[in-house]
Order: structure tokens, then sequence, then C-alpha cells
């Protein structure tokens, strides 16, 4: 079993690497790129035998506590098989 | 008095502020380890600048969970001066002793380099002894320095006069083009809400010997340690 977090900057948070990204993709040409977030992507291996809604539980609070800041990101949560 | 000066694993400014405070000042100081629990008879914790943690995460968001913070949160709650510089201050914000977050400089570069500080009150154990209309010419150097709160903090830290110093030009105008890394309010540095504990951007630490090009750092300092020796003779009498 795996949890994948993505975190990304909240809408009001200024967001540069974002930024510069879409106006590099727009000088190389792609269309239609009305805006792009740049975040972070975590990937945690569960140990085998672990309860999923437990996981979810504690890896909610282990996000919200320390591996985002909720002052300046969101982010999502998703355990897998 | 007795100075705290936190070390984290890549802490670098720390020696500087050692430096200053023994040998420019000539007052105790003594580094505290990150994984000690305990501060021992402190009279002011300062938060060093550095790359704590190698700034993995967030800047400060590893930093926030050592032993030695936890013993900061206690000393801040029990009025004890807690100065936050740099990486400092991130790790103040991260560890909610401060609000708000540093994020990414808006240019996305580190900008190492003098500014211009205007100093927007005296009422604090940090600006004190700052003289009114005086701007302070220090430096900084950082990449993730730009200040973010929400409107509602913004509000709140503008209601309580909470913000200490803001960017500003040669001549005390704060303006965007005097404002290094994008930071809401041209915000350098902030107090929380009860002024013991504060945390800056730029460093005062690197500009307190006129051989070093500039002293007007000492007046941070000279503050802290003015508003120590009121508080002790108060806390004697």
């Amino acid at each position: 079993m795996k949890a994948k977090i993505i975190i990304t900057p909240k809408k009001a948070v200024l967001d540069p690497q974002g930024k510069t990204v879409q106006n590099a993709l727009e000088h190389m040409g792609y269309k239609g790129v009305a805006g792009v977030h740049v975040g972070k992507y975590l990937e945690i291996d569960l140990a085998p035998g672990t309860d999923k809604s437990a996981a979810q539980k504690a890896l909610n609070d282990a996000a919200h506590k320390f591996l985002s800041n909720p002052v300046i990101e969101d982010y999502k949560l998703e355990i897998v098989e | 008095m007795n100075f705290a000066v936190l070390q984290f694993p890549a802490s670098n400014c720390d020696q500087d502020a050692i430096h200053v405070l023994r040998d420019v000042f000539g007052h105790d100081a003594r580094y505290v380890w990150h994984k000690e629990s305990s501060l021992g008879d402190a009279d002011a914790v300062i938060v060093p600048g550095g790359f704590s943690y190698g700034d993995y995460l967030r800047c400060g968001a590893i930093a926030r969970f050592s032993p030695v913070m936890q013993a900061v949160k206690q000393f801040a709650d029990n009025g004890g001066l807690v100065l936050g510089i740099c990486n400092g201050f991130q790790v103040l914000c991260e560890a909610q002793l401060l609000p708000g977050a540093l994020i990414r400089n808006r240019s996305l570069q580190f900008r190492c380099e003098h500014i211009w500080l205007k100093t927007v009150t005296a009422d604090s154990s940090f600006t004190g002894r700052i003289p009114p209309g005086k701007l302070l010419r220090v430096p900084i150097a950082h990449g993730e320095g730009c200040y973010f709160a929400d409107e509602a903090t913004l509000t709140k830290l503008k209601a309580n006069d909470q913000i200490l110093w803001q960017y500003c030009d040669a001549d005390g105008s704060v303006t965007e083009r005097a404002n290094p890394n994008g930071s809401l309010l041209n915000i350098a540095g902030i107090c929380n809400e009860r002024r013991n504990v504060a945390g800056l951007m730029p460093h005062p630490e690197r500009a307190c010997e006129s051989l070093l090009g500039c002293d007007d750092g000492k007046l941070v300092f000279e503050s802290m340690i003015h508003w120590l020796e009121a508080n002790r003779v108060a806390k004697a009498a």
C-alpha cells in the first residue's frame, strides 16, 4: 500500500515558479496554457498489513501538521493498494 | 545578560551572532544544540540564519520539531525574548510562534545585498532603542524571504502594530522598487501579539562593526539588551 500526497500552493499565494514555467511554455509555442502551479509530490510506502483508514487518519494529521504548511499550501492525500 | 544561540545542522550565522553578543557587546552567549531540550538560564534566545536541516521539505519545517524548539516555545510562552534572523524567522513562522510564512522570492533569485530598513514602531523590545526616523543599512542573503500572510492576518498585524521593519529606499519611502523579495506590505520583520517574539529576514548580526562596513544592526541588539536590563531591574525591585 502506498500513500500519495500532492502539495500545491494556495490560490491566493504568489507562485513565481508556476508563472515562470507558464511563460516558458508560451515562449516554446505551447498554446492554451491558462495557468501553471508548481508543487510537491510525496510517495509514502506503507508497511504490509497497515490498516487503510488508520493510515489515512495518521497521514492526514502529518500532512496538515508537517508535510504541508496550511498558511501557504493545500494538499491531496490518496491511499492506493 | 545570557544569550542562547540555537544551532541546527546547517545553521551558518550562529557564530556571527555569538561573536557580536560576546565581542561587540560583552555579554555571555552560548550555543544550544538542536537536540537539547533545555535553554538553561538564558535571558534571551537567538534563532540564527542558515539552512537548518538543509531546508528540506520547506525552510524551517523540520527544525520546528526539534527538541530545542519545544524549549523555545515554552520560553516564549513564559514571556522570554526570542529573535529569529533569516532562517530563524522562517523557523519561528513554521513553529507558529509568528504568523504567516516566508516563500520563494518573487524574482526566483537568491538576493545577497545591502538594503534599507524602515523601523515602523519603537514599541517593542527589538526596536525600542532605534531613533525615530533612523533608517538601518543591513544585508540580506536569502532565496525564500517573501513574507506572505492572508488578508485577515495582515489586517491584524497592522492593527496591533506588529510590523517592526519594512524594506524602503534610501529616503525611507516604502516602495515596490525597494522590495527585494516581493514581501507583502514590504514586510522585513514582525513580532507576535505579545511583542516578545520577533523575526526578520535581514541580518543585523552582520552589521554590527563599522570595520565590516556598517554597524546599524547594533541598534536591534541594543534594544533587546536595554529591555532585558530594564526588565531585570523591574524583576529585582
